[in-house]
């Protein structure tokens, strides 16, 4: 997979595949700002959505049509290696004009129009391919869209998490509305598609739909300096929202899957590749964004009155976990705490049993001058002095240890069983895919002897330290646990 | 202490016993008597034995108990139905079940225990006492450094505590005393000196919960002013300790915002942390505030005295080794409080100058330590002694400028004292007779004065018969002669000192022998003392307690035999390098108060004759013996003295030759602060 020898040849087999000569016209836009087919255009978005949803749909149903068949996993294979492939020329492209960009810089538009539009072409081709290939792994349309993100994140243009694989969908059914923009490493587009999803998950829920101007704002951020974003159940319990686009394995941060990518050919590993991809060409300020919890009623939710917009998506990860779900971790140590979101049972378990300061009442405090706070407020109540039988048990020793590696085996597997299943379903239906011709016909087989696609734990994941690596490593290591037990 | 007086006259009455002459007094006029004899420990026995009548009235009469063992309690359990008052201090063992008796026994009467030298009990007889004895007020848990907090949450049961000391408990932290402060609401008094695992937080909540507090001693917490907001918000509280708490500081005290109207007694020694912006924010509003000790504390400036100005109600302020300041001085000459204790003990920086300015405003002055203040000359003592004349105690250790005139102003200007420390100074015969005009004196200590001779110590003796404490350590100009004087005129003697004394012969222990009150007897290094004198002193002192015979090379086992059978009070016994063997020691071993033994190179002593003497002496809390036995000693034997209660302390030092008696100043002299 040489850099140089892709580019001549791939620019016009890409570019024929698309009929649709108005990629021209929008492909030339991107020189403008960017916002013109921004956030602050709903009729445009649920235009978009609108096409989106029929085209999704009749894909669901082509999908739940052919899910009888039997799915062939060399098919799928065959499928991936191609997009690897698709890719890889597209980046090298890439490169390219990036290489050229200071010959060109004083010519007229020209070659840098036709450059852009070869790349667009050769984008939309890869969407809407991936977006075949993925949609089908999922049941629904949202699991579709997470699959499909990594491959637009790939490509190096996206700088954000999450979903913008509704956007990517919208380009590749209409490329007019200016999305092939991405190829210029736009900032925005992350939030873009992001609300795209979002209403795209609203309409398929039959939730009302709420156009930007109905949310009330938070106390803090005056209306409308910030955008909100709702992102639906599915995405939010997701424990995935990187995926490698060649062997399909998922990671909860971007810089691991670019680690990970590393191993699918030297093109991964040039500087480019690696770098984080970039915010900074953003000329100007990014709109602040703030997240909405999707559950109704809830005080996170832009419905509620009082609402209280949520900060970063993993806030409203964490929220939704905490709040709205189940309470599945449970302490091994106490085995009366639980907890939705692992880190917080981890937290817990660090200092459970540990420093237990126990109340006359049964209640316990983790800290001591809380328990004094409480013996100060209440009449009657005192410090539960621990007998010295009752001392042993309390602090578990090897015992102790070898219990909460198998409780904490037992509560992934009931944790992630959804997870689990959802897998499972991704795989069939990602064969089934496979088995499908793609009505485009982008596909050829081409070489996919190269590609590794077996090495689900070939990369080992750079160790990160700070405290969102290591949820995201508890997510990750998460999906081991279901494999594990299904062995047993 | 209320007795029961039970009417039991129908004894009295009966026609058996009507010619017992006894009989015609009531059991009223006898217990009134029986309130009476506590001065004198055998009386009440004498008493009790008289007739049988006597003996039940003074067992029901009975409120207080020191059982010399705990073993023997059980058999003091019928006799003495209605104790109260119950003090342990002389049994080092008292375990679980003997707990459990004592609270079964004195379920009802029992108002107060004290557990301070005694170890090998329980939280659970704890428990079982506190439980039981709900009508315990005062209880004192000192030194037990095994209790943990579950004895804390025992302690909690006792609904009516009022007074608790809990010094050294090393173990009990926040938790326990968090029980103890939500089981103890009525607690006035506790003491947490020491209890290095209490914190702010067991602090506050004891201040929070207990709010009839007016005496607490937290010395030497881990604690900052954040449990002193709410202990200062306490009502009631009169005393407070925070000694040595260094994690007490200006910076912390300026935050406080409560003031403590009712402190009497502040107590903020060895906090070097605290100067006078934070002692002023601690005690400002307290009005009351009459006692202020800052020891070893900052150097008392003119700003550290002027905290003090506002209180007009101050009475007694130390500043023991401080570093005092002229400004300082001046700033406390201007206490508008009449001051009537000062202590300057270990003050560097005091001077001749300082002193006499602040003495001359202080006119009412009943106590004066000048102790080690070396620079001050006649000039202070002449303006002490005429500005103060109401002085009472006085202690001028170690002032070794003071020249021999100085004690003559003492003696003609302050005629009330009662206490005069005036060791290591040059005091002489002729300020002797002048201090001997004081009357009332009871505690004279002239170690280290060689310049006292037999002369000044008659004068002494002949007018000063209150006298209970003399000391005489090394001033080797004393003989026979001033001894027997004193003896013979001081018949309340209780201590006396003549240790190192060549002069001294047993003529002397035969005339001390006469002082019926004598306690404390130190005949160190007396050469001239043999067994003869030491028998006297056994026959004659009865209430003997301590003796010290160290080096006293010719007291032998002779010695021993009348102490054995006549010292039955006999606690404390120093017995190094004596020529006492197997035989004395033995029978030494059969006083049943003895406690604690110090045997160093006994001349005549082997291991077989120590294990006996071991065995049969079983009220012994504390041994200390020379390392050479430690192997030669059964491990069976040295186990089971452990187990009742008894502490070895092994010496490793060599045998040691008497000194020079005039060389060992050189080694010890004037130089060092103590005296040896």
């Amino acid at each position: 997979m040489d850099l140089e020898e892709k580019d001549p040849q791939q620019a016009p087999f890409t570019r024929q595949n698309w009929e649709d000569s108005s990629i021209l016209d929008y492909s030339t836009r991107i020189k403008s700002p960017f916002q013109e087919f921004d956030q602050t255009h709903p009729s445009m978005l649920s235009d978009n959505q609108i096409k989106f949803l029929i085209q999704e749909g009749a894909l669901n149903e082509l999908l739940q049509a052919s899910e009888v068949q039997d799915w062939d996993p060399s098919a799928m294979l065959n499928n991936l290696s191609f997009l690897e492939q698709k890719i890889h020329q597209l980046q090298d492209l890439v490169h390219l004009i990036i290489g050229r960009k200071g010959q060109v810089l004083g010519r007229p538009d020209e070659l840098v129009a036709q450059q852009q539009q070869l790349v667009t072409a050769d984008l939309t081709s890869i969407i809407v391919q991936l977006i075949s290939t993925a949609g089908s792994l999922l049941p629904s349309g949202k699991s579709t869209l997470s699959v499909a993100t990594p491959s637009l994140e790939q490509t190096g243009q996206f700088g954000g998490v999450v979903f913008p694989s509704a956007q990517g969908l919208n380009d590749g059914v209409h490329p007019q509305n200016g999305c092939g923009s991405k190829v210029s490493e736009l900032p925005n587009s992350v939030d873009i598609s992001r609300k795209n999803g979002n209403e795209q998950n609203h309409v398929i829920e039959e939730h009302e739909l709420k156009d930007e101007e109905d949310v009330e704002e938070g106390e803090s951020l005056l209306p409308d300096t910030y955008e909100i974003l709702q992102l639906e159940k599915e995405e939010i319990l997701a424990p995935h929202t990187h995926f490698c686009t060649i062997c399909g394995k998922g990671f909860k941060r971007d810089a691991n899957l670019r680690m990970h990518m590393r191993g699918h050919g030297d093109e991964y590993k040039t500087p480019g590749a690696l770098a984080k991809p970039t915010k900074e060409s953003c000329s100007e300020p990014a709109i602040i964004k703030r997240y909405s919890c999707p559950y109704a009623g809830c005080k996170r939710n832009k419905d509620h009155k009082k609402f209280q917009p949520l900060k970063t998506i993993l806030c409203v990860k964490n929220h939704y976990k905490r709040t709205h779900c189940d309470k599945s971790y449970i302490c091994s140590r106490c085995n009366t705490k639980k907890f939705s979101v692992i880190a917080d049972l981890k937290t817990h378990e660090k200092h459970c049993g540990k420093d237990k300061w126990l109340c006359s009442c049964g209640t316990t405090f983790s800290r001591k001058d809380k328990l004094f706070g409480h013996i100060a407020l209440f009449q009657g109540h005192t410090p539960a002095i621990p007998s010295e039988e009752v001392k042993a048990p309390v602090w578990p020793s090897d015992r102790g240890d070898g219990d909460q590696a198998a409780n904490k085996v037992g509560s992934m597997n009931i944790n992630f069983s959804s997870n689990v299943s959802s897998e499972n379903e991704a795989q069939s239906s990602m064969d089934i895919k496979g088995s499908i011709n793609d009505p485009a016909g982008y596909f050829s087989p081409l070489n996919f002897d190269t590609c590794n696609f077996g090495g689900f734990h070939e990369f080992p994941r750079p160790p990160y330290d700070d405290s969102e690596s290591s949820f995201a490593f508890l997510l990750s290591g998460s999906c081991s646990y279901p494999q594990k037990s299904g062995e047993d | 202490m209320k007795f029961q007086c039970k009417r039991i006259q129908h004894r009295s009455l009966s026609p058996h016993s009507s010619s017992n002459l006894f009989n015609v007094l009531t059991e009223e006029i006898v217990c009134k008597i029986l309130d009476h004899l506590h001065d004198d420990p055998f009386a009440i026995k004498s008493f009790s034995i008289t007739c049988k009548s006597f003996y039940f009235i003074e067992s029901r009469h009975r409120g207080s108990l020191r059982p010399l063992r705990a073993e023997l309690l059980p058999r003091t359990f019928h006799r003495y139905p209605s104790v109260s008052l119950l003090d342990l201090s002389l049994c080092p063992r008292v375990d679980d079940s003997t707990l459990n008796v004592i609270s079964s026994t004195w379920k009802t009467t029992l108002r107060s225990i004290n557990l301070s030298r005694s170890r090998f009990f329980t939280n659970a007889g704890l428990s079982s006492l506190f439980i039981n004895c709900s009508g315990l007020v005062e209880v004192d848990l000192s030194n037990s450094t095994h209790l943990t907090d579950l004895a804390a949450s025992a302690i909690a049961e006792a609904r009516n505590l009022e007074m608790l000391s809990l010094a050294r408990c090393k173990l009990i932290t926040d938790m326990g005393i968090g029980c103890i402060a939500v089981g103890c609401r009525k607690l006035k008094s506790l003491c947490l000196k020491w209890c290095l695992r209490v914190g702010d937080l067991g602090v506050e909540l004891i201040a929070l919960k207990c709010k009839q507090i007016r005496s607490l001693d937290l010395s030497y917490l881990p604690i900052t002013e954040k449990c002193l907001n709410s202990v200062l918000k306490l009502q009631n509280l009169e005393d407070l300790v925070i000694e040595g708490c260094h994690g007490i500081d200006d910076d912390g005290l300026s935050t406080l915002e409560q003031s403590c109207k009712s402190l009497k007694m502040l107590n903020l020694s060895n906090c070097q942390n605290v100067t006078h912006t934070g002692l002023s924010s601690l005690i400002n509003g307290t009005e009351q505030l009459q006692q202020i000790i800052l020891a070893y504390g900052s150097s008392v400036t003119s700003d550290l005295a002027k905290c003090l100005h506002t209180y007009s109600k101050l009475q007694s302020i130390k500043l023991d080794g401080c570093i005092i300041t002229w400004s300082g001085i001046k700033a406390m000459a201007c206490l508008r409080a009449p001051i009537k204790e000062l202590s300057f003990s270990k003050c560097l920086g005091l001077t001749d100058d300082g002193l006499s300015f602040l003495v001359q405003s202080h006119k009412y002055l009943r106590k004066l330590d000048i102790t080690c203040c070396r620079k001050i000359t006649y000039t202070s003592i002449d303006s002490i002694t005429s500005s103060c004349t109401f002085l009472t105690s006085l202690r001028m250790e170690s002032c070794s400028l003071v020249p021999k005139e100085a004690f003559v102003l003492i003696g003609e200007r302050c005629s009330f004292l009662e206490e005069l420390d005036a060791t290591d100074n040059e005091i002489d015969d002729e300020g002797l007779k002048s201090i001997s005009r004081c009357s009332k004196l009871s505690i004279l200590k002239l170690g280290i004065c060689s310049n006292i001779s037999d002369e000044g110590l008659a004068k002494v003796g002949s007018c000063c018969s209150q006298l209970k404490e003399l000391d005489l350590y090394r001033s080797t100009a004393v003989s026979d002669a001033g001894i027997t004087a004193i003896a013979d005129g001081c018949p309340a003697l209780e201590m006396i000192n003549i240790a190192y004394n060549d002069k001294i012969t047993d003529k002397s222990l035969i005339s001390l022998s006469r002082c019926g009150m004598l306690k404390v007897l130190e005949i160190r290094g007396c050469l001239g003392v043999s067994s003869t004198g030491v028998s006297a002193i056994a026959v004659g002192c009865k209430q003997l307690t301590v003796l010290d015979l160290k080096k006293c090379f010719n007291i032998n086992d002779n010695g021993m035999l009348p102490l054995a059978q006549f010292s039955q009070n006999l606690k404390q016994i120093n017995l190094s390098y004596c020529s006492v063997t197997d035989v004395g020691l033995v029978a030494l071993a059969s006083l049943s108060r003895l406690q604690n033994m110090t045997i160093l190179h006994l001349a005549g002593l082997t291991p077989n004759g120590l294990a006996a003497a071991l065995l049969a002496c079983r009220a012994l809390t504390k041994v200390k013996l020379h390392a050479s036995f430690r192997p030669l000693l059964s491990q069976s034997i040295l186990g089971y003295m452990e187990a009742h209660g008894c502490v070895f302390h092994w010496r490793d030092k060599a045998f040691q030759k008497e000194m020079d008696p005039k060389g060992w100043k050189l080694h010890f002299g004037r130089n060092s602060n103590e005296v040896p």
